[in-house]
């Protein structure tokens, strides 16, 4: 099924694109993360140009959030003061996200820093979630909990000027924090056509310390948001959104999404994490193999 | 008086020698739609005496289609502290998006360096305009870049010996145009050639353009961007909403 995409100028077979959201999809489904991290390097890998693929990932990802993020609210499991203050942050992000795609276009280097950012990011966090799925799996064999982590937040964050209340994350600290945090995924957002639930979440339960059952509600509630202001703001600045190419992957994402589900329900938690440290750290791998090999033409064009 | 007529006698004299070249393309417009993988021209025509009747001589035809020119930027990565990034650039001004040539024999056969320059006949002589002073070492290296890369995605052909030609008349070239293939006004040239020298040209336009339902989002995207990126967000949080709804159904 061959179709042409209007704004990437190609044409592309429809299956393949479908069956890339449906695997993303299913990725989101069963972890809870937004999958942009593994649409945009597939799609690039295929042969669509960069731009495109990241500013048509973000309205993948926001479809395969949608449900989650209503699923969750409806059990409580957003912190909806939280989740403002992130969605407030992360818009910022996104403004300055624009600024510096444009800055480093102009530069020539925006491929390469996008390859940097994936390989360092899904790199740590990959190696971080294998280790830690790894502990639990081999603590539940030998039959030796793990000692309970304390939950607190980062003594930086202690430090920040004025204080909130955020009665269901159960903390009460300054919404600096949540801002700034929010800021940076929109950052990663605008850049890297990613959600940035992998980061996200992590950020929320190692350095917010907020309390773990309104974790993937509320990142999921800012990444709702902030992939739609990051839409918006591709669709108005590098004019890059496919919409041909996003109604593709959303169809295939929203269906995995909801699969990936249901099977989330029944596979064991800490394999599920596992398994996802394996992908985050082979999508990390292939990124670092681009960046190290001679590339097949090392001449690129850009209009001027 | 005397002077002017004789040069009008020559004039007419030496074209009275150049053979008549009617050229032809099969398609003047290429409408980029659902379902387009890509499309082939066929330039074909005729090369006549000038009396009108076979030329009774073998030319040497080349045709050359050209998409519009653009500006763009080529840039070279190199290998920097284990990685390769984006080092060296160079600006050219003048930059065809499309460019493919077709001949009846390698042209370095045809026509001479010099000649093949004047009339940009071949990939090699493609006339680039480099902005500011770059040394001819480096132009001719970018210039390389640029041809390798874009010969990769389809964009531009070389291919000699493409152009058949039968009893001396009728000649035709097939060029294909990959699916992405920039949109524009397109010029085929056809240049009949005798002896190294080009004693006939011809040219005519071919459009490349979206039609339907491509054109109006490509132009609603570019001229309304506002309003097309609520029609994405809508699209996204719609289909995720339905699929959600539908699934709490099973």
């Amino acid at each position: 099924m061959d179709v042409y995409l209007p704004i990437a100028n190609l044409s592309v077979n429809g299956l393949v694109i479908v069956g890339l959201g449906m695997l993303t999809g299913l990725l989101s489904g069963m972890f809870g993360v937004g999958g942009g991290f593994l649409t945009t390097p597939l799609m690039i890998f295929y042969g669509i140009p960069p731009t495109v693929a990241a500013a048509s990932a973000a309205s993948q990802v926001t479809g395969a959030s949608v449900s989650g993020a209503f699923a969750h609210s409806r059990r409580g499991g957003v912190d909806f003061q939280m989740g403002g203050v992130l969605v407030a942050g992360g818009i910022l992000g996104t403004g300055i996200g624009a600024l510096l795609f444009n800055l480093l276009e102009r530069l020539g280097q925006i491929d390469t820093v996008i390859n940097i950012l994936y390989v360092v990011l899904l790199g740590s966090i990959g190696a971080l979630m294998a280790r830690e799925s790894i502990q639990t799996l081999r603590a539940e064999r030998s039959g030796m909990p793990l000692p309970a982590r304390k939950r607190r937040h980062h003594p930086l964050v202690a430090n920040l000027p004025m204080r909130w209340r955020f009665y269901r994350s159960g903390l009460y600290i300054s919404p600096l924090a949540p801002l700034l945090l929010g800021m940076a995924t929109g950052i990663l957002t605008m850049l890297m056509g990613i959600g940035g639930g992998f980061v996200l979440v992590p950020a929320m339960l190692y350095i917010l310390g907020m309390s773990a059952n309104v974790v993937v509600g509320t990142s999921l509630f800012q990444i709702l948001f902030v992939t739609m202001a990051t839409t918006m703001m591709h669709a108005m600045t590098t004019k890059a959104v496919d919409i041909v190419l996003a109604s593709l992957l959303l169809v295939g994402s929203v269906t995995g999404a909801q699969i990936g589900a249901q099977f989330a329900q029944k596979a064991s938690p800490v394999k599920l994490r596992l398994l996802l440290a394996v992908v985050v750290l082979l999508v990390a791998g292939r990124m670092a193999i681009g960046l190290g090999f001679r590339p097949d033409d090392i001449y690129t064009v850009a209009p001027l | 008086m005397r002077a002017a007529l004789a040069l009008l006698l020559l004039l007419l004299l030496g074209a009275a020698r150049d053979p008549i070249l009617v050229p032809e393309v099969s398609q003047h417009e290429v409408l980029l739609r659902q379902g387009f993988t890509g499309t082939e021209l066929l330039l074909f025509g005729a090369v006549l005496s000038p009396e009108g009747t076979r030329a009774a001589q073998d030319y040497d035809i080349i045709v050359v289609l050209k998409g519009p020119t653009q500006s763009i930027v080529v840039r070279e990565k190199q290998k920097v502290a284990g990685i390769w990034i984006n080092v060296d650039s160079a600006e050219l001004r003048s930059a065809p998006s499309y460019y493919a040539i077709a001949s009846t024999r390698p042209i370095a056969q045809i026509v001479d360096d010099k000649t093949a320059a004047i009339y940009e006949l071949g990939l090699k002589w493609l006339q680039l305009s480099p902005i500011g002073s770059i040394d001819a070492a480096e132009q001719s290296r970018f210039a390389a870049g640029l041809v390798s890369l874009q010969t990769g995605n389809g964009l531009y052909r070389q291919e000699e010996g493409a152009v058949k030609v039968s009893e001396q008349v009728l000649y035709q070239a097939r060029i294909g145009l990959p699916s992405r293939v920039p949109i524009g006004s397109y010029t085929a040239e056809t240049f009949a050639i005798s002896k190294g020298r080009v004693v006939a040209s011809a040219s005519s336009t071919v459009e490349v353009r979206k039609i339907g339902v491509e054109r109006a989002i490509a132009s609603f995207a570019d001229q309304y961007g506002v309003f097309y990126g609520l029609l994405a967000v809508v699209i996204s949080v719609g289909m995720g909403w339905i699929a959600g709804r539908l699934f709490a159904l099973v």
